[in-house]
């Protein structure tokens, strides 16, 4: 599509028409029938915050209770309910859907130069259905009933012989819900970057945050039907008499293992894809250059989505698989090595040849660096057969995860909370506040961690409540528990420093960190129609890479909720899209298939009583009011044969 | 508040708001929801096949499905796919008698599958409890019954907004999305019969 000249028009998009279009409902009701992106992006925020304070308790106290030899704090029943939901909590809860969901919802839109997500009343539902998720997983606990089979619940432990009660079901369906809200989220995320780009953002100039969540959407949308198949046949095990994973019957437990890893590996990079994209967005923007090897990062990506489909069987090394499946699986654990290692050295010439300036996330990019390469170190160790077999369940693999996922998600969470804190409130964050939070944060982790490889490695098993004084664990585990008090010292400091901040930072401005991308070409907080005038887009970093006399999108009414939609590879212009407005049917659905999916539990009828009100509600959801219907009619147009 | 500006703008007022296929978000969606339940497929063929290599005996100590209710229904689920199409010619010429009569033509055909499905099931010759063979083919069976009745739900839906006043332009891709579902539906259905009532005679 041509660009017109530069006339004068009447610009007819005022901000006023748009911001009364585009805001949410006021009142107690915009929060169940939200709409636009910003909202939904940060109840996960805000959510999944809450669930990573609460799996962090479940941690301190397990700390407390491995403290000293013989310990009752806790004991054996409760213990095992708190590691299965703390492992739990922090994938299901906190990691996948902070990670993914809420950075991904929030951020997407914006960096691609769109009003609002594809499909907003579905990214609605998803956030809704994760709560259920939420409510199920720590309602048992609560209830002193918790999940206790640790947070893969392999059979046959977790099976109906082994596991009588309701405490594994609610662990079972907890998966359900939270897989089908990320499913939903990779739907909504791949339609926005596929359909929803300003003109010109080629997908070559598409932002690595972008690219990553696009890769992403994809491992997501073949990884979660596994696991929430194998969590279904589980549940059936358990409450239908089948025999899925009953060996008498011809069933096979390990089936259960392929069918939860060949989820659970993709997981993690699930997990740390987001890390990495955080740092490739980071690193460009306080090294005051391009970033360096753009191509070959994006193909990393899409190297990692593909390898991570290859290497689940590396979770099953002691269950005596053919060694021809050994060899091949340590491979492919190996080769993973070369996508990721070169995302490093691309970030490490970037800062190279850059002019790089140590801001407040820098830090926690630094400690990324380090932490994880630690974690990858331990991690080709575990790759290689004959170590892991010494080591399998032990406090090393302990040592090794918390490494990988602490330092390739937990550290760039950080790096990008403290990074688009001021897109998102405002205001800036306390900067000594926030150096604070990250020495007791960093000291704690390593302190706790990095001892836990050396309680590994003299013999220590994952998962036992005590120990006796004659094992000499116990020096080694007050060290790793005080390492837990300089965490928990730091999340509190985080805490405080958020609240400050919030009321009191400074005032941020549009664009504080002079960042190249999309987002911070709009006001800090975001308005809710996002842009006025929808940008096009002239090179990697619009931002920096923009015209003097940058060209600007009209044309898209500003009286109805109209986005723009632009082709999937070149982002040129081809229609528009009436978008729909706020509902409160997208909660109630998840309401009612909230209350089949933990009916179901007790009893299957749930599932055929629950049939007919889930498809009253969807319909309800998707039924347009006629005054909407009239007026999209008067607007219509075909598209010309 | 009007203003005006004389920014250089690229106008977009007369792009189209009624598009067909990939220009069109709910084509993407779609397509997204029937890979993920393509996924959903994969895996639960691949247990099925990774239990028979548990088992010296294929079924294992039962008999094999009744073949000619499958055999129904795959003709049925193959024929089905004519009004499909006629549905997505119709909609793209923005005939809306004409895709109402696919549609009410589709959705028939949905019901008669659904009716001979019962039969099916009737005919496994097995119940889910007897042993894992039993509990694969009946979690294979729901799991295509529950996109069958998912798709023939949607049908009637798209019956309903045909017939009524709230027929809208942006309505005939949704109709022609929603054979694209449909032939998915059927494809997995013949997958899936070649699965159970071949494999439990000739593996």
């Amino acid at each position: 599509m041509a660009v017109a000249d530069p006339i004068i028009v009447s610009a007819g998009e005022s901000e006023e028409r748009l911001e009364r279009t585009w805001s949410e409902r006021r009142g107690i009701y915009r929060w169940f029938a939200p709409v636009h992106h910003t909202t939904i992006g940060k109840m996960y925020f805000v959510t999944a915050g809450i669930f990573f304070l609460l799996g962090g308790i479940l941690a301190a106290l397990i700390r407390i209770q491995l403290s000293r030899p013989e310990n009752n704090f806790l004991g054996p029943d409760r213990y095992n309910q708190f590691f299965t939901v703390h492992g739990s909590t922090m994938i299901f809860l906190f990691a996948v859907p902070m990670m993914y969901q809420a950075f991904g919802v929030y951020l997407v839109p914006l960096m691609v130069g769109a009003r609002n997500i594809a499909f907003p009343r579905l990214a609605a539902f998803s956030y809704f259905i994760y709560v259920g998720g939420c409510l199920l997983l720590w309602g048992g606990l609560f209830l002193n009933i918790g999940a206790d089979a640790g947070w893969f619940s392999y059979v046959p432990l977790s099976g109906p012989a082994f596991s009588p009660g309701k405490r594994v079901d609610f662990w079972a369906q907890m998966i359900t819900f939270t897989e089908l809200s990320a499913l939903a989220v990779a739907v909504c995320l791949i339609v926005t970057i596929l359909k929803y780009r300003a003109p010109g953002m080629t997908l070559n100039r598409m932002p690595l945050l972008v690219w990553e969540k696009l890769v992403l959407s994809f491992m997501v949308i073949f990884a979660m039907p596994a696991v929430m198949l194998v969590s279904t046949m589980l549940l059936m095990d358990r409450t239908a008499n089948t025999h899925f994973f009953n060996p008498a019957e011809g069933g096979d437990v390990l089936l259960y293992q392929h069918l939860f890893w060949f989820f659970g590996h993709p997981d993690v990079y699930i997990i740390f894809l987001p890390g990495a994209a955080i740092i490739s967005t980071l690193v460009p923007t306080f090294s005051r250059r391009h970033i360096f090897g753009y191509p070959g990062i994006v193909v990393a990506t899409i190297a990692t989505g593909f390898l991570g489909f290859g290497v689940w069987v590396h979770h099953m090394f002691a269950t005596g698989i053919p060694q021809l499946s050994e060899s091949f699986f340590t491979a492919a654990t190996l080769m993973i090595v070369i996508p990721t290692a070169y995302q490093f050295f691309c970030w490490i010439a970037t800062l190279w040849n850059g002019k790089p300036q140590l801001r407040l996330p820098m830090l926690w990019v630094g400690g990324f660096f380090f932490v994880f390469m630690i974690g990858g170190l331990s991690g080709l160790m575990l790759a290689s057969v004959p170590v892991d077999l010494q080591v399998h369940d032990t406090f090393f693999v302990v040592a090794h995860f918390h490494y990988v996922l602490i330092g390739g998600a937990m550290f760039p969470m950080f790096a990008g909370i403290y990074y688009w804190f001021p897109k998102v409130v405002g205001r800036m964050a306390h900067e000594a506040l926030a150096k604070v939070h990250f020495w007791l944060f960093f000291i704690g982790f390593n302190l706790t961690f990095f001892t836990m490889h050396f309680l590994g490695l003299r013999g220590m098993p994952r998962r036992i409540y005590t120990y006796l004084p004659e094992m000499h664990w116990t020096g080694l585990n007050q060290i790793a528990t005080a390492g837990a008090g300089f965490m928990t010292l730091g999340i509190l400091v985080f805490l405080i420093n958020l609240f400050w901040s919030m009321k009191r930072g400074t005032i941020a401005g549009p664009n504080p960190w002079g960042a190249g991308s999309l987002e911070w070409s709009v006001p800090s907080p975001p308005p809710p129609y996002n842009f006025v005038h929808i940008p096009t887009v002239d090179g990697r970093e619009a931002i920096w890479d923009a015209p003097p006399n940058p060209v600007f999108v009209s044309g898209i009414r500003d009286e109805v909720r109209e986005v723009l939609l632009t082709n999937s590879l070149d982002a040129e212009p081809e229609a528009k899209e009436e978008q729909p407005a706020p509902s409160v049917w997208p909660f109630l659905t998840a309401v009612v298939v909230s209350a089949v999916l933990i009916g179901s539990i007790f009893t299957l009828k749930a599932v055929s009583y629950g049939a007919l009100p889930i498809a009253f509600s969807i319909i309800a959801w998707i039924w347009p009011k006629e005054h909407e219907v009239e007026e999209r009619r008067e607007h219509e147009k075909w598209r010309a044969a | 508040m009007e203003r005006t500006t004389d920014i250089p703008v690229l106008d977009v007022s007369g792009l189209p708001t009624v598009v067909f296929r990939e220009p069109n978000p709910i084509f993407w969606g779609n397509l997204l929801y029937m890979l993920i339940e393509g996924a959903m497929f994969a895996m639960i063929f691949a247990s099925y096949f990774y239990l028979r290599t548990r088992s010296t005996e294929w079924p294992p100590g039962l008999a094999p499905p009744y073949l000619w209710y499958g055999v129904a229904n795959t003709i049925l689920f193959l024929t089905s796919v004519v009004p499909a199409r006629s549905i997505q010619l119709r909609a793209r010429a923005g005939d809306l008698a004409g895709s109402l009569t696919g549609l009410i033509g589709l959705a028939a055909f949905g019901l008669i599958c659904l009716v001979i499905r019962g039969f099916e099931f009737k005919g496994l010759n097995c119940r889910w409890d007897a042993n894992a063979y039993g509990s694969m083919v009946w979690a294979l069976l729901v799991l295509h019954t529950g996109h069958l009745l998912t798709e023939w739900i949607e049908t009637l839906v798209m019956v309903a907004f045909a017939s009524s006043r709230k027929m809208e332009g942006k309505r005939f891709p949704d109709f022609d999305v929603n054979s694209d579902y449909w032939y998915f539906v059927v494809g997995w259905a013949v997958i899936m019969n070649i699965v159970l009532y071949g494999t439990t005679r000739l593996l």
